[in-house]
């Protein structure tokens, strides 16, 4: 990655960011009084702030950089993580889930699975999620400091410690309340930081109709950038549905309508938005039952327009690496350091040799251990004796055929930010890198505080004490994610397991909370076993399948493969089906087979039929969640169509 | 209602909105710095939607604190 010099106005910028975080914290100080506002915020803030945090605390920075990765790669149909594998599912929770959450006084989710089920299902529940959060943090915290040590040269173990420490600050200050301020924030930061850069980009490609025409080229011809070998047709990359229609195969994303349907749409997507404690927390923090279920319904607003902002520069990126403006492409895959040392001696030796086309690009290539250009190699050797070592290494850098996907973003905020605006745009990045550490860390000081601490080690302590033990578990917390931070810098696929393992504690959870809130003869042997045997059966599926091109591993089939998929993600959507499936029919039979120990008094307001209905009534239409609902899906509805 | 976050917000954009387009103003005769931006003074036009902005948030704090009074 080539870095950026930075002027003194960018760094200006980023300090008024960090000192606006720590004078909230400063300023919140005063008001965490009890253990109450600094897991809960008191249970006081407003819903459009709790709205837009709830979508915050999920568009963490990599999700920015992985999402205009998938936007260069898939193109549209990237947009279904927003509308299909979102809207939906925070619509339910809105109407139907958040009246047990919210009504039950639970304090986090694992507790509303203590209060319907037993501390069997909440403890396994709060062990998965305390630990994913750590390390979610961990991994995120790593990017940023090898983000801002490749782009901006600063060193790596001061940048992870000195942003984990603003952190940390602003957290014991101001609790929960200050990583929801945080978080919003963050969400105006991003959108203000991003919109200039994507509309440059839109102007400089020529509009959104000459974007079309590019990314038809490039679905016909992907190998012209690098994005694949297999031609497609004209609106691969512009389509959301159609391509897909068409079957797995005739897809850059390789999936087919059932999984991306059932296996997002539903199984992941209520999986994530409906029980994960990260987001749900929020809406927890709400001032009254209406501001908690309005919570998710605000922030679906947003989050079906966000599409704009973080996949569009992914298509711009490819459509501009088509055309070649400026001699712009896609990010190559660095090259590592070392093996710059047996690259420049192999081009000089080629130049001396005089070898030239096929000869000189394989010599180069077998240094650099990649694929390369063979056009470009030519160039470079040819022009070698003028050319000094680091002119060398940035032009063969620059001939290395494969693409680094997660460089695209930087790519355009490079292209173009002057002085100033790249500063606000390298922030928002820098905030939302801290908020989400900001936000896994006080998910998991509530879970360690409430579900494992006051639970099983120190039962019935005064509230101070609990809320000291939330301090500590808030500096335990941090110190936690750096060490994961430095596990996932040494080894190089630990992202990759970790992120597997998330997928099969993920999956099966919505079938649990499910028939738990909707059926009241579910009982809790049958919860804690459905949901121990469907997470295990993510881990078989895994070990018996793979997708095409990987080698058994890491990815999957080291049991021996049964059966093949089109894509990683085809496999990840069809694993989640399968553990949710699992998960479904194994707790529905174990349930009936054991006998119910608690009584329908004991699961009043825990269980939909034992609860009475909240009447809404007597608010106005648009207060009335039920009427934001269908609003809101009516309007995604209509962006399917548009974009179709 | 401990703290009206519209505060924070507000002052940070202003701030920042401020600094950017006097920035733009004092830069403006730089060609060369913003033939990236596609020769647009971005600074100073973003800046300007930032104060904007900003502006807008400290005017609904200003209003809630009436209120709650």
């Amino acid at each position: 990655m080539t870095s950026v010099s930075l002027g003194w106005m960018d760094y200006a910028i980023m300090l008024i960011y960090v000192g606006a975080v720590l004078g909230i914290g400063q300023a919140l100080r005063k008001y965490m009084k009890s253990s109450n506002d600094f897991f809960l915020s008191g249970r006081s803030i407003p819903a459009w702030v709790t709205g837009l945090a709830f979508i915050s605390a999920n568009l963490g920075a990599l999700e920015l950089v992985g999402m205009a990765a998938s936007g260069a790669k898939y193109g549209m149909m990237t947009c279904h993580f927003y509308w299909i594998g979102a809207i939906l599912a925070m619509t339910f929770l809105a109407v139907f889930m958040m009246p047990f959450y919210y009504g039950s006084k639970a304090r986090s989710v694992p507790e509303y699975l203590n209060m319907r089920f037993d501390g069997r299902v909440r403890c396994l529940n709060s062990i998965t999620f305390a630990v994913m959060t750590v390390f979610a943090s961990g991994i995120s915290m790593n990017a940023l400091a090898k983000l801002l040590h490749s782009l901006l040269g600063w060193n790596y173990h001061m940048s992870l410690w000195i942003c984990s420490g603003v952190v940390l600050l602003y957290v014991l200050k101001g609790g929960l309340t200050s990583a929801i301020y945080t978080e919003v924030l963050q969400f105006f930061m991003i959108v203000l930081g991003f919109s200039p850069v994507v509309y440059l980009g839109l102007k400089d490609v020529g509009g959104w109709s000459a974007l079309k025409e590019k990314l038809a080229w490039v679905a016909q011809n992907p190998a012209s950038i690098g994005v694949g070998d297999k031609p497609f047709l004209a609106d691969a990359w512009t389509g959301a549905w159609s391509p897909m229609l068409r079957g797995a195969s005739a897809n850059p994303m390789g999936v087919d309508i059932f999984a991306m349907v059932f296996g997002l749409g539903f199984v992941l997507a209520f999986g994530y938005w409906c029980t994960n404690f990260l987001v749900v927390q929020r809406a927890m923090a709400a001032k009254d039952m209406s501001a908690a279920r309005r919570t998710p319904l605000i922030g679906a607003i947003p989050k079906m327009l966000i599409p704009a902002l973080v996949i569009l520069p992914g298509m711009i990126a490819a459509g501009l690496a088509f055309s070649g403006k400026d001699g712009y492409r896609l990010p190559p895959r660095p090259i590592a350091e070392s093996a710059y040392e047996k690259i420049v001696p192999a081009v000089r030796h080629a130049a001396a040799a005089g070898l030239t086309g096929e000869a000189a690009v394989q010599e180069v290539a077998k240094a650099a251990g990649v694929k390369m250009m063979p056009t470009k190699v030519d160039e470079i050797v040819k022009a070698a004796p003028t050319l000094n070592d680091a002119d060398i290494k940035s032009r063969v850098q620059n001939a290395v055929v494969e693409n680094d996907y997660d460089g695209v973003i930087l790519s355009l905020i490079k292209r173009y930010c002057p002085t100033g605006l790249l500063g606000l745009a390298l922030t928002a990045l820098l905030a939302s890198f801290m908020s989400g550490m900001a936000g896994n860390v006080t998910a998991f000081n509530t879970i360690w505080t409430y579900d494992l601490y006051q639970a099983y080690i120190g039962k019935n302590k005064g509230d101070s004490h609990y809320m000291w033990m939330g301090r500590v578990a808030t500096v335990a917390g941090i110190l936690i994610s750096i060490a994961c931070a430095y596990f996932a810098a040494m080894y190089n696929n630990a992202m990759d397991v970790i992120q597997l393992v998330f997928g099969f504690v993920n999956a099966p959870l919505f079938a649990t909370f499910l028939l738990g809130m909707f059926w009241k003869r579910i009982t809790a042997t049958g919860a804690f076993i459905g949901l121990l045997l469907g997470t295990a059966t993510s881990g078989v599926f895994h070990a018996l399948t793979l997708a095409t091109g990987n080698a058994p591993g890491v990815k999957g089939g080291y049991l021996g493969v049964v059966q093949y998929f089109p894509s990683e993600m085809a496999q990840n959507f069809w694993l989640a089906s399968f553990a949710f499936l699992t998960c479904l029919v194994l707790t529905t039979v174990i349930s009936l087979a054991t006998k119910q120990n608690r009584t329908d008094e004991e699961l009043t307001g825990l269980v939909y039929s034992l609860t009475p209905k909240i009447q809404s009534a007597h608010e106005p239409w648009h207060l009335r969640p039920g009427v934001i609902a269908v609003i809101l899906l009516v309007v995604c509805l209509g962006l399917n169509i548009i974009f179709f | 209602m401990s703290l009206d976050i519209c505060w924070p917000i507000g002052i940070m954009f202003s701030l920042v909105g401020a600094m950017l387009a006097v920035f733009g103003l004092v830069t403006r005769a730089s060609e060369e710095m913003y033939k990236r931006s596609l020769d647009i003074n971005i600074n100073l036009w973003w800046g300007l939607a930032l104060l904007v902005f900003g502006g807008f948030m400290l005017f609904n704090a200003w209003k809630n604190s009436k209120k709650v009074k």
